[in-house]
């Protein structure tokens, strides 16, 4: 299997803090990898370098995306080559439905990707269809983006446009924060069912409930902006035993 | 000399050449706002109400007045229909300060008038005499100005009972070689239970220096409702001064919409009188400013009985360095009890050099009420910036998305459906920076 992302020493500040001190992570296409560790270990920030938000910078290291310098190019563009961040706190837009959102997003993908726009009719089965994978009511498509909506709500808007947009590597940032237990299965098994071989998934969460649920291929702890642990599925078990306290001790 | 003294001389040189073709009334109340002017001059930054905005200034350019009424006889009707799609209307045209009436409209219905108060006057001196000036006359100086100078004042009458079906569309065009100041006037009087939609367009056809004053006065009768939408698109060189007074009658309705989508230099203000309980008004403006455009809104809603509703919407859009004035004041009087008064100000300024400047104020005296008002300044909202950008729309897109958003829910409350059609269209337009200039006339594209 060939390489999908490659991440190498990667270190990175915010407001001049170092919070990654040298990550080095590689995810194979089909791969499910979990990202585990306690509040702070840099969990949320890793997710972030890696779609390009403007508040964090690169100090030292590189990221291979797809073979492309991933660091290179805009946040729109890593979206266009397939990387998808299902948002921890998804934004509220006031005033920009989904529907005209989501057309504006699938476009200016098509755009870079020299495809011509999707007609109207196209697009609408395309909303129906995806829509029905999470459940997200009819009603909710007519709504401002995200505006208003519960938790749970959020959540599957999140995994709705992961599905519309079909991504070759989705980052689930802590997806199952703020869910209960019907809501963690309705977003889990949507992911599940986007789940192809040639697409991979990082998923970023504190505890084991969401990997019940999404079966990760390998386990990573992340302490103090590192990469500590890597094991399979068993470690997620020996956490859940253990807690977080002996990696900090051994760390 | 300055320019009050000026235009103190020019008024009292041509005294016989204004008032030649004008009606008794124009003239008799023109001799009364001119004692007022001439003693007040026009209004100083040091004017509370002018603090931000300088108008004197935009006086001194050495402009020229149609006085002799030259405009009158051109014809602007072939050349500029404005159309706004899928929407009928019953035109007329106003070029310059002249009314032109358009012999092609469809008939109106029984007893409804609409045309020159020179005309009209002559017909009915009792229902001029009772309206014209008698809401603007305790305007400011600028005011006074128009009055003193105003030549021509278009009017609509609609009787009782009477419902006008298509919307009245009233287009002002600056059509001129030199600079030039105007002074335009329009009288509404709406009877018990009639209603209209009235659209007023502005346009500038000059890239000359130009200044038209304004003043429209509505009367809104028991039961009466009208909807006014006010579209100004000038251009840079221009200075439009835009006063609004609306009177309004038991259970009477009045929605009104003033979008400024291209301008130089603008000051608007709105003044509406609940005078029966049981009125309801609502009020609301979009300003959008880019380069040195200078747009200031001030209202003044004064709920003089009880039982009324007014709601309040002001958003202004700054880019570069434009500058926004926004002033409203809610005045709930002692007997305006069971008064429900609500008033929003959101202001978006997209540069470090755009400036706002916003003051709302509430002054209630009576004692059960539901009352409340805001205000915010703000940017757009980054961690949406970057949502969007992460779901794969690009920056600049994102940002046109985020500002047409805003801009939206003032155009939404727009009830004209085939207008709001074409506002969000020409906002959009504007955003993209497909609307820099006033070409003849946007809406017909």
């Amino acid at each position: 299997m060939e390489n999908l992302l490659e991440i190498r020493n990667l270190h990175a500040t915010i407001d001049g803090k170092e919070i990654l001190k040298g990550i080095n992570l590689t995810v194979k296409a089909g791969e499910v990898h979990a990202i585990m560790g306690p509040n702070g270990s840099g969990k949320s920030t890793l997710s972030n370098v890696l779609v390009g938000h403007p508040a964090y910078t690169v100090t030292e290291g590189e990221i291979i995306y797809k073979g492309k310098n991933l660091l290179e190019l805009a946040p729109e563009d890593r979206s266009h080559e397939g990387l998808f961040l299902s948002f921890q706190y998804p934004v509220e837009i006031p005033g920009v439905s989904i529907t005209n959102f989501m057309r504006a997003a699938i476009n200016a993908k098509r755009e870079y990707l020299g495809q011509e726009p999707m007609n109207a009719t196209e697009f609408l089965k395309m909303m129906r269809e995806k829509r029905a994978l999470v459940n997200l009511d009819s009603k909710l498509a007519n709504r401002s983006v995200n505006e208003g909506f519960s938790g749970g709500e959020k959540k599957r808007n999140e995994i709705f446009q992961m599905a519309m947009l079909e991504p070759t590597l989705s980052i689930l940032d802590e997806t199952d924060s703020g869910l209960d237990i019907d809501a963690l299965r309705i977003v889990a098994e949507g992911v599940n069912k986007l789940k192809r071989d040639d697409t991979s998934s990082l998923v970023i969460t504190h505890y084991q409930r969401l990997l019940d649920y999404i079966k990760p291929d390998i386990v990573h702890i992340l302490y103090n902006g590192k990469i500590v642990k890597t094991a399979g599925p068993e470690l997620v078990m020996e956490l859940e035993e253990r807690g977080y306290d002996w990696i900090k001790n051994e760390n | 000399m300055d320019c009050v003294q000026e235009y103190i001389e020019l008024f009292e040189n041509n005294r016989t050449l204004i008032d030649g073709p004008c009606c008794k009334k124009l003239n008799e109340e023109r001799e009364k706002a001119f004692v007022r002017f001439k003693t007040e001059g026009f209004p100083g930054l040091k004017d509370e109400n002018w603090r931000h905005t300088n108008v004197a200034k935009k006086f001194a350019t050495n402009f020229g007045m149609d006085l002799g009424r030259k405009s009158a006889t051109s014809n602007i009707k072939g050349s500029f229909t404005c159309d706004v799609p899928n929407l009928k209307t019953y035109k007329g045209y106003v070029l310059n300060d002249n009314f032109v009436a358009d012999e092609n409209n469809r008939l109106l219905p029984e007893g409804v008038i609409i045309g020159s108060i020179n005309e009209i006057a002559a017909l009915h001196p009792e229902l001029i005499g009772k309206h014209y000036n008698s809401l603007a006359e305790k305007g400011d100086s600028t005011v006074q100005f128009n009055t003193s100078f105003a030549q021509e004042c278009m009017v609509l009458y609609v009787p009782k009972n009477v419902v006008i079906e298509e919307t009245v569309q009233i287009i002002a065009l600056l059509q001129t070689n030199v600079e030039i100041l105007t002074n335009r006037r329009l009288l509404v009087i709406m009877e018990e239970n009639s209603h209209a939609s009235l659209l007023l367009c502005d346009h500038s056809a000059t890239e000359r220096e130009s200044l038209s004053t304004s003043v429209t006065e509505i009367f809104i009768g028991r039961g009466a409702s009208l909807n006014l939408y006010e579209l100004e698109e000038t251009t840079d060189s221009n200075t439009r001064l835009g006063n609004l007074f609306v009177r309004q009658e038991h259970d009477s309705r009045f929605n009104h919409c003033n979008i400024t989508l291209t301008n130089g230099f603008t000051r608007n203000y709105v003044e509406v009188v609940l005078d029966g309980e049981g009125a309801e008004t609502n009020i609301n403006g979009l300003a959008i400013g880019d380069k040195m455009q200078h747009i200031d809104n001030r209202t003044l809603v004064d709920h003089r009985k009880g039982h009324c509703t007014s709601n309040e919407l002001y958003k202004y859009i700054l880019d570069e360095n434009s500058t926004g004035v926004f002033s409203g004041k809610m005045l709930i009087r002692t007997v305006a009890q069971q008064t429900v008064s609500q008033q929003t100000n959101r202001n978006l300024c997209l540069t470090s050099c755009a400036h706002m400047y916003a003051q709302p104020q509430l002054e209630i005296y009576a004692d059960d009420v539901k009352c409340s008002h805001g205000s915010t300044v703000g940017q757009l909202d980054e961690n949406a910036l970057f949502y969007m950008q992460q779901r794969g729309i690009p920056a600049e897109e994102a940002r046109h998305l985020l500002m047409y958003a805003f801009a939206g829910e003032v155009i939404d409350n727009i009830k004209l459906e085939a207008l709001r059609e074409r506002l969000h269209i020409l906002v959009e337009k504007r955003f993209r920076g497909e609307l820099n200039h006033c070409k003849g006339c946007n809406l017909c594209k």
